[in-house]
This record gives structure tokens, sequence and C-alpha cells, in this order.
């Protein structure tokens, strides 16, 4: 049965990111990356992972790729758009770099890995010094130990993300807005 | 295989029911329904009038900026989630913590709203 | 208490065949409500609203016109399925779905029933098993309502995107852009119920509504409350928040192209979104198939069972909540957009997040004997400097507004 599940979460994943790079649509591509991203949260439930899998389809799936699709409307793409003309030129040698890089990682991942046993589904659970007791342990435990993670071992990450998100706030505003020059009188 | 898993195996059932529903309702009613498309029939209606240009006109950056926003504010409600339902194991410290995160957040909202990027025109 | 859901339809060998039956059952069960009732749904409307404006409303079909939204359904059968020559084949197709799916798929984590009385978590017996009123309790379902109801966003996006039209394409991006704003406030205020409940599980939230003064609506002061429902009718692009398809200015919105059965799905989905949103709020707030109960008095309804009972008034919660909805509509005018907007970020999401804090400041105050006063003043203050760099804010945007600067 996980077997069963492993599987089709995998296909979801690599037909998804087949499909991103291969679908000459933008929209098409950000769909198929939806996909994917549905596949992560499979995978995630699967590992008993139930917290990170819904977020996984909330922040990625319900605002990330909307994000994305909102840039793909703002850009006015339709079908005709001419992939021959680069922008940046180093965009596809950093990628092919960073594709090589990914690849290199999870082949060492893989390797450093192999003797050691597998993780049973939902093992992660009480290995924190949260003290999760029986009651809670069943139902509530996955986000107990992810609470305990997040403002007990890692506060000072936690605190940097909010940092972080700022800056991405910051960023918003320096980028959208210009000033108007003065003398222009019309309204919008 | 276990309880929890089983339990969003029945939630995947269910969603295929829906799915089955609906295409079975699509099936049948393509088997019924008229087909005589001409050309005047298959130009998108769009107000009833001809339509002038592409569909696929360009948006405004605003929405975009909303898009954003809420990237920012869902990871924050995210990252409130777990704390809010186990707020008694963390305390004090937990609080203040959380309050850093969200007074630090609400901080940017109201540089955005400052600087006029929640106006809308 | 999950193994009493013990089912494994794909697990050969140990198969059980009455929990496989009962699970059938229930989804045979929720799939025939869940549409009749959005039939009903749709008659309820016409019908209440056509009261409320001195009319008669639907009459001729069947008692009451009761099958007039049947009747409606069957006409749409019959309509030729149009797929104009600019759509994009393949997302106008999927879009519909996209809508329609998750639309149902919020019915199965709604406690739907059961006996939640004197710590008894919403288990009753069916042919000699016990289960719940309710298809499955995933331990983060009110997680998967928020998660659902991001993949209905596209539904709506994809839909007025594919048609290849601009006035669909217009309401397809107001819609989202509403949708996402307004999901930013339902996740924070949803987050002052998780400070009471402690659990994200759904049955875990009704489980802690058992009398009137733990119902979440008091128990987290009105406030997440009134802005969940606010919220929740944004996010359903019900009245007054219908910029979707304002009429005057965008047609129909976003499912202009759509025709027949397809259009028809987008009907049911908007409907049953209706419904299943406000079985969220009545879980979330109202204590869901809990009864009414004050102190030690419980509100019994005689010569129905425990199990039963909670069903009834699940149902008398819910249809309240259907007519308030209903209620909206006829009274309210629609907001402009820079209304909505304005309302959305710079009234619900700063009240809702103030206010979490407030409530988790008081909640660890009681925990760990702060004086409550003292809690309460410094939260004030906390309060009254917020509002003053609030209104601060506001000024120097409204400054900048006069000197006229623009993105």
């Amino acid at each position: 049965m996980q077997l069963v599940v492993f599987v089709i979460a995998s296909l979801m994943v690599l037909v998804g990111a087949v499909g991103v790079v291969l679908r000459r649509h933008p929209v098409h591509a950000a769909l198929s990356l939806v996909l994917t991203l549905f596949g992560v949260a499979v995978h995630f439930v699967a590992q008993e992972a139930h917290f990170l899998a819904a977020v996984q389809v909330i922040v990625y799936a319900g605002a990330i790729v909307v994000l994305f699709l909102f840039v793909i409307m703002l850009l006015g793409v339709d079908s005709a758009d001419d992939l021959r003309i680069e922008r940046l030129p180093i965009q596809r040698p950093l990628a092919a770099v960073m594709g090589v890089g990914i690849v290199g990682l999870l082949i060492a991942a893989v390797v450093a890995t192999r003797g050691s046993e597998p993780l049973q589904a939902g093992a992660g659970i009480n290995v924190a010094g949260v003290g999760i007791d029986d009651a809670v342990a069943g139902h509530d435990a996955n986000i107990t130990q992810l609470a305990g993670n997040l403002f007990a071992d890692y506060v000072f990450a936690f605190e940097l993300t909010s940092v972080l998100l700022i800056v991405a706030v910051a960023g918003t505003v320096v980028l959208t807005r210009r000033e108007k020059p003065p003398s222009e009188e019309d309204a919008p | 295989m276990s309880d929890f898993l089983r339990d969003y195996l029945t939630v995947v059932w269910f969603g295929l029911a829906a799915l089955v529903l609906g295409s079975l309702l699509l099936g049948l009613a393509a088997l019924v329904r008229p087909v005589k498309p001409n050309a005047s029939k298959l130009i998108a209606y769009e107000s009833g009038v001809d339509p002038v240009g592409i569909g696929w006109s360009q948006s405004q950056i605003r929405y975009y900026v909303f898009a954003l926003l809420f990237v920012i504010f869902d990871v924050e409600a995210v990252f409130i989630f777990p704390w809010a339902a186990s707020i008694e194991r963390y305390g004090t410290f937990g609080l203040v913590v959380m309050l850093a995160f969200i007074v630090l957040l609400l901080d940017g909202l109201l540089y955005a709203w400052k600087r006029g990027l929640l106006r809308w025109v | 208490m999950t193994g009493v859901l013990a089912i494994d339809p794909l697990l050969f060998g140990e198969l059980k065949w009455m929990p496989l039956v009962i699970v059938a059952l229930k989804v045979l069960v929720i799939f025939v409500v869940g549409l009749v009732g959005t039939m009903f749904m749709v008659w309820f409307e016409r019908k209440v609203i056509a009261g409320m404006q001195n009319r008669i409303g639907p009459n001729k079909a069947g008692p009451f016109g009761i099958l007039q939204t049947l009747a409606d359904g069957v006409k749409l059968f019959f309509k030729e399925d149009l797929l104009p020559d600019r759509a994009d084949r393949f997302v106008f197709r999927l879009a519909p779905f996209l809508a329609f799916v998750p639309a149902f798929l919020v019915w199965a984590v709604l406690p739907l029933g059961g006996d939640y009385r004197d710590g008894n978590r919403g288990l009753v017996e069916w042919f000699g098993h016990a289960t719940r009123v309710q298809l499955a309790d995933p331990p983060v379902g009110i997680l998967l309502v928020l998660a659902l109801s991001s993949i209905a966003v596209y539904g709506i996006m994809l839909a007025g995107w594919s048609s290849g039209s601009k006035y669909p394409l217009l309401g397809a991006v107001r819609a989202t852009a509403q949708m996402v704003s307004y999901e930013a406030a339902l996740g924070l205020s949803l987050a002052a119920v998780l400070l009471t409940s402690g659990s994200l599980s759904t049955v875990g939230i009704v489980g802690t509504q058992d009398s009137l003064s733990n119902w979440n609506v008091v128990a987290t002061g009105v406030v997440p409350f009134v802005i969940f429902v606010i919220a929740a009718t944004a996010e359903l692009n019900r009245p007054p928040f219908d910029l979707v398809e304002a009429e005057q200015e965008l047609v129909g919105g976003f499912n202009t192209e759509y025709s027949s059965l397809r259009f028809a799905l987008f009907f049911l989905a908007e409907f049953m979104n209706t419904i299943t949103m406000s079985g969220v709020i009545v879980t979330l707030f109202l204590g869901g198939p809990q009864p009414l109960a004050i102190g030690d008095w419980t509100a019994d309804i005689p010569l129905v069972g425990n199990g039963l009972e909670g069903t009834i008034w699940f149902l008398l919660k819910l249809l309240l909540f259907l007519y308030i909805y209903v209620w909206f509509r006829a009274t309210l005018p629609r907001l402009r957009y820079d209304q909505l907007m304005d309302l959305g970020w710079k009234v619900l999401i700063p009240i809702s997040l103030g206010w979490f804090l407030l409530l988790a400041a008081l909640r660890l105050g009681r925990d760990e004997d702060w004086n409550v006063w003292l809690v309460a003043g410094v939260s004030v203050a906390g309060l009254l400097v917020a509002a003053v760099v609030m209104f601060g804010a506001m000024k120097v945007s409204g400054r900048n507004r006069q000197q006229g600067a623009v993105y």
C-alpha cells in the first residue's frame, strides 16, 4: 500500500516536473507545477507529515503559483510568445549548472544514507524533547512536534523568517511604486 | 498503512466520486444535446458585440502587489497555527517570540500602507 | 479511536465488510444530501429573496416551486455546449472540475452530526460499529478546508483566463485578488479558534465547544467570528462581495463564455460552497452538532436519540446561516473594488492579528496566573500604540495621494 501511494505520488511529481519544462505555454507550465506540488503533498501525507502536506497545498499551490499566474497575466503573454529571444543570456547556462548541482546533491544524499535503516512513517514524532502525552499523540502530535521545532529548537530561524518576509514587503514597495513627476496632471 | 492514511483515502474516494459524477453528467449530456456549431456561435461572447483585439490583455500591477502581500500573510498564518494550537507549552517566551514575529509583519503591512500600496487607484 | 474507522479497501486478506459498507453508505448519503441540499439552497434563496422583495418567486414547478432548480438543471442538460474558438481548450474543460470537486470535498471533513455530549467524541453506533457521522477526520481537517478553498481559486481564475475573452479575464483576475485577500483574513481569524480548541481536527474543534460559553463565538469574543463570516462571504463571491459577476460592468464575470452543463457545474459549485462554508462556520464557531447548553442545562430534543439529535442541531444552525447569507444578498449593496480591498487589508487583517494577540495574552495570563487587569492594561496600551501608528500611516498615505503619487 505504501508502495502504491509512493508510485502514484512520484508519478504526479515527475509528470508535473516534465510538464513545467516542456509545455510552451506559461500557464500550462504553471499548472504542471501545481501537479508537482500536489504530488509532494501526497508524499508528505504518506510520511504522516499532515501539517506540512496541508501547508504545501495552502502556501505553494494556493499562494505562490497564484502569484506566478498573476505575473503571467501581468505580462499579457499569449501562446505566440517567442522563446527564442533571450532577455538574460546567462539564464540558460546558469539553469544547467543548477540542475546538475541539484542532481549531484540528490545522488550524494542517496549514497550517503544508503546503509541506514529506512525511517518508518510517523517515526519523527516524539523525537524532540517536547514530552507529548498519549492523549495528544494520536491526533495532534504532528503539529505539536512542529511547534516544538519552531518555537523551542529553532526559534532564531523562525524570527529570521519574519525578517525575510518583511524584506519581501519592502521589495514589493520599491519595485512596484514609482513617483509620478509632478508636472503631469492626469490621474490614472 | 496507518489509520490516518485511511482517512485521507476516504477523502480521495469522495473526490473521485465527485469527479466521476461531473464527467458522467457531461458525458451523458454530450449524447443528448444538439451540436451545431457555426463560425459566429464560436466567437467569444464577451458583451454580445464582436470582440476587438485579442482576449488576453495585460492586467494591472496592483493585482500582483496584493498577491505578493497575500503570500506573506499566508506564510504568517501558517506559522501562527502550530503556536496557537499548543500555546500553553511555550508560555511567556512563546508569546514574546510570536509578538515579535507578528509585530514585525504588521510593520511590513503598515509600511506598504504608508507608501500607498494598499490604495486602489 | 481512529481504529473504529478501520476500513482499508486495498488491504487484501483482512477485508472487513461492515466498515466498508458503512463508509460507502456515508459517501452515498453525503453525496445525495450534498446535491439535493444544493438544489434546495437555490430554491430557498430565490424564494426567500422573493419574499423580501415582495414577489412570489418560483411557484410553478412542483409544490411551492421546489422543483424549479431541477427544471433549470434539465434545461441546461439539453443545451448546446459551445467552446469559443479562441479558448484554451484543455484549461477551459478543466476549470469547471477545479471548481466543482473542491466544493464537494469540504463535505468530507465536516462533522454532520453525532453524539458529542459528556465528552463523547462524536461516536454513534451504526450496525454494531462505532463510527462518526462524518466521512473522514484527518488530523489537519480544518487546514484541509483552507487548502480546498485555495484550490477553488484556480477554478475561477482558469475559467476566466481560458475563455480568451476580455470580461471573463477581468472578472477572474478581480475574483482571484479578492479571494486571496480575504483568505488571509480567513486564516488569521481561524488562528483565534485554534487558541481555544488546541486542535486542527474538526472533531477536536467541535469537542471543546460543549456549552454556550465554550462555543467559539463566545470563547474567542465575537470579533473573530464576525471577521470570519465577512471573509467567508467574500471568499464565496456572494453579495455584497460579488464583484466577480458584477453584471453592469463585467457581463457575467468569469463564466461568461461557459454554457450548458459546464456552466451548471460552476453554478452548482457556487451554491455548494455557500452551504459548506456555512457548515464550516457552524463547526468552528457555533459548536457544530453540539446541542445548545447553558451551564448544566441542555436543550434536549425529546423523542430523538442523542446521535440523531446532533444532525438536527447541525442542520438548524446551518439553516440559520443560509438564511443570513440570503439576507445579506437582499439587504447589502455591492462594494466598490477599492472599498473591498480597503476592508480586507486595512480593517480585517490588522484587527484579526491584534485580536489574536490579545486573546493569546489573556489565555497565557490565565494559565500562568498573571494579573488579569495588568494583561488587559498592557494589551489596551499596545493596541492604542498600534492604532496611533496606523493612523499615522493613513495620514502619510493620504497626503501622498493628494500630491499625486501613483504606481
